[in-house]
C-alpha cells in the first residue's frame, strides 16, 4: 500500500537527518523524499512517499509524531492527493530521431530548455506515473543524465474541506 | 557569568542534588563552575556508569539524574548508558562537552559528533550554538526527559558556548514548544468503553508495566485491583508496582516469567495491559493476547499502542490520570470469586520445581531469605543474567523497589544504579545482586564507593561462568560452551580488602541467616560472594 505524508518541521539543521534515520532504523521504506521551506522561513514541508502494510503506515505516522521536531504530519493516499514531480533529463539525439523525440515531448508536455549539437535537456513536470512514463520513452534513445526532484504532493482540495 | 556559570544555575534551579561525570578538557569550564555551588559532583570510574548511575537516582527519587562528561571517547563511552536508559524510559540529562563550534566537523582532537550517533537512543538532543540559548534548552530538556514516555535528553556544549559572556541570565518559568504536548489525560469516551467491559467481564486481568512506576501509580493500580477484584501480573519493568505478596498480585509474564502469570494472561477476557509495550519478552506471541478476549492497552505512547498487538479499546494516556478516572466511573462489576480461586490453584500448583544443589547457594532460596531480612522500604537492583531472571522470580517486593535494566539488559548496570539510588534515598538500604560476569563489568566503581562514601551492598552469585549465555548454549547447542567461561576472575575477598571493604562469602545454605545478619547489620559497603552451582539453571 502506497502512502503520502506530508509533514510539516522545525527548519532546522539535522532534521531531514532525523527523520531519515527513523525511516531507516524502524525499516521503513522511502520511495520518494523532497524537503522545501514553507512560506514561513522557520518550517519546512517534507513529502515522503512510502509504503507498507497497514501497521507500518500507521507506525510510520504515529513514530513522526513523536519526533520532537515534526509539528504535523498528514497522511492521504494518492487518490486523495495531487502530486506532481519534476524531472531534468538529457539525452542525446541525431538527426534520424530528433523528430521523434520533438514529437514525444510534445505528447507528453515537456519542454526541451537547453540543447547543444548532439544533446538536448528536457524538463517535464508531471505526475509521478508520467514521468516514469517519459523516462521509459527517452530510454530507446539515449540518456545521458537526469534529475529528479521526488513527489510533490497536497490533499486535494474537497479531500481537505472534508 | 559565562555559559558554564549558566549551566550550573539552571541545574540549582531544577532541584538537581549530584552530577555523575567524568571531566576532560572540554567540560573543564562546566567543572569549574560547579565549584561555586552546591551540587555534589561524583567522580565515577567510567562514563557508561554515570548514565547507569543518574539512571538509578531518577528511577528512586521521581527527580532527574544529571551526568556530564568531556567530548569524544567521553561522549561515545556514555551512549550505553544512555540506551539503557531510553529502554526503559528513565529520564536522564546527559551533558557532554564539545570542540570548539568553530572546529566542528573539522575531526579535531576528541571530536565526535554525538549528538548524530545518540540520536536513535534519545527523546531528543541540542547542540548548543549560542551561550544565551542555554537557559531556554535546559529548560525544555528538563521538561521534555520528565513528561510524556520519559526519556534521556543530551545537551551537547562547546567549549567556546561554555566559555562565552551571558548578558543577562533568566531561567524561564515555562517551556514553549509548539511540537511537544503529551497526551497525560486518557480519552473518557475510552475509558466509559473499558468501564463496561468489566462490568461483562468474567476473567478480567491487568497487566502493570514500568510505566505504572514510571507515573508513579502504584498506589492507584493497587486500590483499583482491589475495588474491583482485578488480578494483577505485571512486565519485569512492572515488578514492585503491586507488593509481591498481594493476594491479588500473580507474578511476572513472559518466557521467563511465572507460569501462572503466562496463564492468566493466556486465560483472561479482558485484558488490560497499562504501561507496558507488549514487547517480545513479555508476550512471546502477540496473537495470544488479542484473540478470545477484550485486549485494552494504555500506554502515554501512543506509538507503543498496536505497534505489537492491536487492541480493542486503546487509551493514551498517563497511568496515574487514568487509573485517577477509573475510580470516578461507577463501575457494579462481580467479585471474580472463581476465577481468583482458578488464579491461586495455578499459583499454587503451577511453578518449575527446583532441585538445589546443597554444596551450594542456592540462588532462589537465598534471594527469597534476602528479601524477607532486609528492610522493608529497601532498594533491590539486579543485574542481568540468571542473576537477574532469578530475582525477578523469588524476590519479594514488600514497600521498597525493585529496579533491573528491563528493556536493553546491560550487564554492569546494577553497582552503578545502585549507587545513584543510595545517594537519592541515603536513608535507605540499597543492594545491587550481580553475577560475577556483571560484576566485572563494573568493578571499577567500588572506587567511587569508597571516595563518595556511598554505602551500597553489594551481592555477587558466583558460578565462574557467563551463565544466562552458559544455559543457553546447553540447551541450543547441545552443552558446547563457547567463550563463556569466567576463568581468570579475581579473588573477590583480596580484590574488595584492597579497597578497604567489608568481605562475608556463602558457601552454602547453611550458614545463610547469620551471613545474612551480618551483610545487612549496617549501613556500609559489603560485598558478599555466594557461590552458587556452575551448572544450575533458570528454566
Amino acid at each position: 500500500m502506497k502512502r503520502i505524508y506530508s509533514v510539516l518541521v522545525e527548519n532546522r539543521s539535522g532534521v531531514l537527518c532525523k527523520v531519515a534515520g527513523l525511516f531507516s532504523r524502524r525499516c521503513f521504506n522511502i520511495d520518494s523524499l523532497a524537503v522545501g521551506e514553507t512560506d514561513s522561513p522557520d518550517t519546512s514541508v517534507m513529502t515522503i512517499v512510502s509504503s507498507g502494510d497497514e501497521r507500518t503506515i500507521e507506525q510510520i505516522e504515529k513514530q513522526l509524531n513523536k519526533k520532537l521536531d515534526v509539528i504535523k504530519v498528514k497522511t492521504f493516499s494518492e487518490s486523495q492527493s495531487i502530486s506532481r514531480e519534476l524531472m531534468l533529463i538529457k539525452v542525446k539525439y541525431n538527426k534520424g530521431n530528433r523528430r521523434e523525440i520533438l514529437e514525444t515531448c510534445d505528447v507528453m508536455k515537456a519542454n526541451i530548455i537547453d540543447m547543444s549539437k548532439n544533446t538536448m535537456m528536457i524538463q517535464i513536470c508531471d505526475d509521478p506515473e508520467k514521468v516514469k512514463l517519459f523516462i521509459s520513452m527517452m530510454a530507446s534513445v539515449s540518456i545521458v543524465e537526469m534529475a529528479r526532484t521526488g513527489t510533490l504532493a497536497l490533499q486535494k482540495c474537497m479531500e481537505a474541506d472534508g | 557569568m559565562i555559559g558554564a556559570d549558566a549551566m550550573v544555575k539552571c541545574l540549582e534551579a531544577e532541584g538537581v542534588k549530584s552530577v555523575f561525570g567524568y571531566p576532560g578538557v572540554a567540560i573543564c569550564p562546566f567543572y569549574n563552575s560547579i565549584l561555586q555551588s552546591d551540587i555534589r559532583t561524583i567522580l565515577i570510574r567510567t562514563e557508561q556508569n554515570a548514565a547507569h548511575a543518574a539512571s538509578g537516582l531518577s528511577r528512586v527519587s521521581g527527580k532527574v539524574g544529571v551526568c556530564a562528561v568531556t567530548s569524544g571517547p567521553g561522549a561515545t563511552n556514555v551512549i550505553t548508558g544512555i540506551a539503557t536508559a531510553f529502554a526503559d524510559s528513565i529520564p536522564l540529562i546527559c551533558i557532554t562537552g564539545q570542540v570548539n563550534s568553530e572546529l566542528l566537523g573539522s575531526d579535531v582532537f576528541q571530536e565526535a559528533d554525538i549528538t548524530g550517533a545518540v540520536e536513535s537512543f534519545v527523546k531528543y538532543s541540542y547542540l548548543v550554538k549560542n551561550a544565551e540559548d542555554i537557559p531556554r534548552i535546559l529548560k525544555e530538556a528538563f521538561h521534555i526527559a520528565t513528561t510524556g514516555r520519559k526519556g534521556p535528553v543530551l545537551i551537547d556544549v562547546p567549549l567556546d558556548i561554555q566559555n562565552a559572556k551571558i548578558k543577562n541570565f533568566v531561567y524561564p518559568e515555562e517551556v514553549f514548544m509548539r511540537t511537544y504536548k503529551p497526551t497525560v489525560k486518557g480519552h473518557i469516551v475510552q475509558i466509559k468503553k473499558v468501564a463496561k467491559e468489566l462490568e461483562r467481564a468474567k476473567k478480567p486481568l491487568i497487566c502493570a508495566g514500568g510505566g505504572v512506576l514510571l507515573s508513579d501509580a502504584g498506589g492507584e493500580l493497587r486500590s483499583f485491583a482491589e475495588k474491583y477484584r482485578v488480578p494483577v501480573v505485571s512486565t519485569m519493568m512492572g515488578i514492585g508496582a503491586m507488593p509481591t505478596e498481594h493476594p491479588m498480585y500473580f507474578g511476572m509474564v513472559g518466557n521467563n516469567g511465572k507460569l501462572c502469570a503466562n496463564r492468566a494472561m493466556n486465560e483472561s477476557d479482558l485484558l488490560i495491559m497499562i504501561g507496558a509495550r507488549v514487547a517480545d519478552r513479555a508476550v512471546n506471541q502477540p496473537d495470544i493476547i488479542t484473540t478470545n478476549k477484550v485486549l485494552v492497552h494504555i500506554d502515554v505512547d501512543s506509538a507503543e499502542i498496536g505497534k505489537n498487538a492491536l487492541p480493542s479499546i486503546p487509551i493514551v494516556g498517563d497511568a496515574k490520570c487514568i487509573f485517577q478516572d477509573f475510580m470516578e466511573q461507577e463501575i457494579t462489576c462481580e467479585d471474580h470469586e472463581e476465577w481468583i480461586g482458578t488464579l491461586n490453584d495455578y499459583k499454587k500448583n503451577i511453578f518449575r520445581k527446583r532441585n538445589p544443589n546443597p554444596a551450594y547457594v542456592d540462588p532462589a532460596e537465598f534471594i527469597r531469605k534476602l528479601s524477607l531480612k532486609m528492610q522493608k522500604d529497601g532498594i533491590y537492583v539486579a543485574d542481568v543474567g540468571q542473576n537477574q531472571i532469578w530475582s525477578c522470580a523469588y524476590h519479594i517486593v514488600r514497600e521498597g523497589r525493585f529496579m533491573t535494566s528491563g528493556g536493553m539488559g546491560t550487564m554492569g548496570y546494577s553497582i552503578p544504579a545502585a549507587m545513584g539510588a543510595k545517594l537519592a534515598c541515603p536513608e535507605k538500604q540499597v543492594i545491587a545482586v550481580c553475577g560475577d560476569g556483571s560484576f566485572q563489568m563494573s568493578m571499577m566503581e567500588l572506587a567511587t564507593m569508597r571516595q563518595h562514601n556511598i554505602p551500597v551492598k553489594i551481592i555477587v552469585l558466583k558460578n565462574n561462568y557467563l551463565g544466562m549465555v552458559r544455559e543457553f548454549q546447553h540447551y541450543n547447542y547441545q552443552d558446547h560452551y563457547s567463550v563463556v567461561d569466567l576463568s581468570g576472575s579475581p579473588d573477590l575477598e583480596k580484590l574488595v580488602s584492597a579497597y578497604d571493604m567489608k568481605f562475608i562469602r556463602l558457601e552454602n545454605m547453611e550458614k545463610a541467616d547469620e551471613a545474612l545478619d551480618a551483610f545487612l547489620e549496617k549501613d556500609e559497603s559489603v560485598l558478599m560472594e555466594c557461590i552458587i552451582d556452575p551448572m544450575d539453571l533458570v528454566s
